[in-house]
């Protein structure tokens, strides 16, 4: 239950007003090791989502960065390294350089490898077919949106299942708004068909090379990909037992 | 010599080869060109485009399927949906992390509990929390009896959708068996909301042992009458044996999960092969069958309603007086729930006493009802075995007190895409059966 209340004391306690020198650093978005890192979360101010002058309660300076997800170390345990390692020596192996990993997470003990678009497609056929990483299931994909002050703020999410060695690892790509472009994995899973087509509906993700990226849950005509974070819920006020509530967006909001 | 009627009949009757004199005798120029009525007489040219659904009462719901048709034969078939489409997974970006659950069991409604319960295991990884252990086997037993009534909804359905009515009020009258004993267990027939992040909404109510025996007997009476039914029965036989078939790579390719791909020969089901909610302690077969048809699927449901009341049984012996929600006050909502007189709510005991004795056990109440307790940060996907497949929920936490992201990955929704893998080629007819045999639920196709 860490979230707002995770602010170190130990820290030392700036003055009223006054933010901590120490803490400056690491207001901002971290970007990891030199290279773009991923971000995925927002930062927020103040609590209970009260912002100026109508905020009373005394939290208005509280500041919390945005979350990126830390890059692991070795070793990562377990059989989490045998996949790392087959991975890097595979992709060596068909010529796909190194940096086609962008970063892997640990978390949870779940495995995340964040790829780079250009070469998912070739990374994805790898391990379905290294007779040493065999992710022959492709379970899931799925689009995320971490909304529009998170660089790269469209992510890719494609759950593998190697069920030869009953393993799961997570492929992420991470792409910018303005340039929502990634390789359609559909001719090594044809599963992602639909998957695709969903998150193309409800992301605007482009998947280049798709057979037909039309939209699959909402009416042909329609404008706009409804998860983006930017795009409304909509509803309308409700009157209860003489009250008005208002529609769930626009309720107050405490995260 | 041919004479002049000859030869005019070789002029004009035959316009592809055509003849002229010349010295040596008639030659005669073969153009060709005539392959058009070949090929007419062959293919009949009986090509339809006809529109099935989304409202008609074989499509399994607000299913629309476009075929292609050349006589009786499906040339080309294709799945339209979204007609159910209602926006539980951004609904949930707008509720905190407890009242997901009541959006993501209307998600596929014949699977409510295999739904809450994927949701409420993504949101514990998520917290890294670990539910007592009465709630787990509490939750298996749910599960199980959903897996009856959703398997009873196929057979069924599938059997109405064949003109095997008896079939169906068989199946539904079993399945209201199941609902009845849920209502008493969860207090709802269907959208429990009953599974809550860090255990269970509330304790069994007294006399469950009893009312799940007398469940048990009832349905150890009646299943042997789908055998005498259905199972032996010649026109069920013929309309389902090698119809709908799909082999072992087409569903690894398809991503089809659940009885469909069992069907195919392949003992993948998650309750043995990642075992969650303590399923490696419970004794249970998966059944398999390598014919990969609609027949072989039917089977296999049957059994897995055999195998699923095994479980059952075995869940009343292992259930032990316990906790059925985690300690953390901060976690644990509701607090205390009983019967009132408009139904389930606050306990006006427990109200009293936060109101008139705690000042701080109201402040907690209400933080906890309004704002909800918030995630750490990250993101996990929790697979469970529904009588569907593989239902995982992918959640993304940034920190807050609703949910980033949910995504449901929906066995129906992905099973779907085999339908035209499974009828093209056959009969208008088995298109019908090759639907019912995989069973999509729209409500879960869509959300």
């Amino acid at each position: 239950m860490s979230g707002m209340s995770s602010d170190e004391p130990s820290k030392g306690t700036p003055a009223p007003g006054e933010e901590h020198p120490r803490h400056r650093a690491e207001l901002e978005p971290t970007t990891g090791n030199g290279g773009p890192g991923v971000v995925a979360g927002r930062s927020r101010r103040g609590m209970f989502g009260v912002q100026d002058t109508g905020d009373t309660t005394g939290f208005g300076g509280l500041r919390l960065p945005a979350y990126t997800p830390p890059p692991s170390e070795r070793p990562y345990g377990g059989w989490f390294d045998e996949v790392a390692d087959q991975l890097a020596d595979a992709l060596t192996e068909h010529g796909v350089p190194h940096e086609a990993v962008q970063q892997v997470t640990i978390d949870r003990g779940e495995i995340t490898f964040y790829l780079r678009r250009e070469h998912l497609v070739e990374t994805c056929r790898i391990l379905r077919d290294d007779p040493a990483l065999r992710f022959e299931l492709c379970s899931s994909v799925s689009g995320v949106d971490y909304g529009p002050e998170v660089p790269q703020r469209l992510h890719s999410v494609y759950q593998l299942t190697s069920m030869t060695y009953r393993r799961r690892i997570r492929l992420e790509v991470c792409v910018d708004v303005d340039d929502p472009h990634i390789p359609s994995v559909v001719e090594v899973y044809p599963t992602a068909d639909w998957h695709e087509r969903e998150a193309w509906d409800m992301f605007g993700i482009v998947y280049d090379g798709h057979p037909a990226l039309t939209r699959i849950l909402m009416p042909d005509d329609w404008d706009g990909h409804p998860q983006r974070r930017d795009y409304p819920l909509g509803g309308v006020p409700v009157e209860y037992k003489g009250a008005e509530i208002p529609p769930p967006d626009q309720r107050r909001a405490y995260s | 010599m041919s004479t002049d009627t000859d030869f005019h009949h070789h002029e004009m009757g035959d316009p592809y080869a055509s003849a002229r004199e010349t010295t040596e005798g008639r030659v005669y120029t073969v153009t060709g060109g005539d392959w058009d009525t070949i090929l007419d007489d062959v293919t009949h040219d009986e090509r339809i485009v006809i529109n099935l659904g989304p409202q008609h009462p074989s499509t399994h719901g607000v299913l629309r399927i476009v075929l292609e048709l050349e006589g009786e034969t499906v040339t080309q078939a294709r799945a339209v949906i979204g007609y159910l489409h209602t926006g539980i997974e951004k609904n949930c970006e707008y509720r905190n992390w407890t009242q997901g659950v009541t959006f993501v069991t209307r998600a596929d409604y014949l699977a409510p509990l295999h739904n809450e319960a994927a949701y409420c295991m993504a949101v514990e990884k998520l917290l890294g929390i670990e539910v007592p252990r009465r709630a787990q086997v509490i939750r298996v037993l749910l599960m199980e009896l959903n897996r009856v009534s959703s398997h009873l909804v196929a057979l069924a359905t599938g059997g109405m959708e064949l003109g095997a009515l008896t079939a169906m009020t068989s199946g539904f009258r079993e399945r209201e068996e199941v609902l009845h004993l849920l209502e008493f267990l969860t207090g709802l027939r269907m959208n429990h909301a009953f599974i809550r992040p860090g255990g269970l909404a509330q304790d069994l109510p007294e006399g469950y042992g009893q009312k799940i025996r007398d469940f048990l007997k009832v349905m150890d009476h009646r299943l042997p009458d789908y055998d005498k039914l259905l199972t032996g029965q010649t026109i069920w036989k013929k309309r389902l044996r090698g119809v709908g078939y799909l082999p072992l790579d087409g569903c690894l390719q398809l991503g089809v999960t659940g009885p469909v791909l069992r069907s195919a020969g392949l003992p993948w089901d998650l309750r043995k092969v990642e075992p969650y909610c303590g399923y490696e302690e419970y004794e249970f077969d998966v059944p398999t069958s390598t014919d990969a048809d609609c027949y072989a699927r039917y089977l296999l449901r049957v059994a897995e309603i055999h195998q699923s009341l095994r479980i059952v049984r075995q869940c009343l012996d292992k259930l032990e007086p316990g906790p059925v929600m985690v300690a953390d006050k901060k976690i644990a909502w509701p607090a205390q729930l009983t019967i009132g007189p408009d139904g389930m709510g606050n306990s006006l005991e427990h109200v009293r006493r936060i109101m008139g004795q705690s000042m701080e056990a109201l402040i907690h109440h209400f933080k906890l009802v309004t704002e909800g307790f918030d995630v750490p940060p990250g993101q996990v996907y929790v697979p469970v075995e529904s009588p569907r497949g593989e239902l995982g929920y992918h959640l993304v936490s940034d920190g807050g007190t609703r949910p980033l992201r949910v995504h449901a990955r929906e066995p129906s929704f992905v099973n779907l895409q085999a339908m035209p893998a499974m009828c093209e080629g056959g009969l208008v007819a088995d298109v019908i059966a090759s639907v019912a045999s995989l069973d999509p639920v729209m409500g879960g196709v869509d959300r």
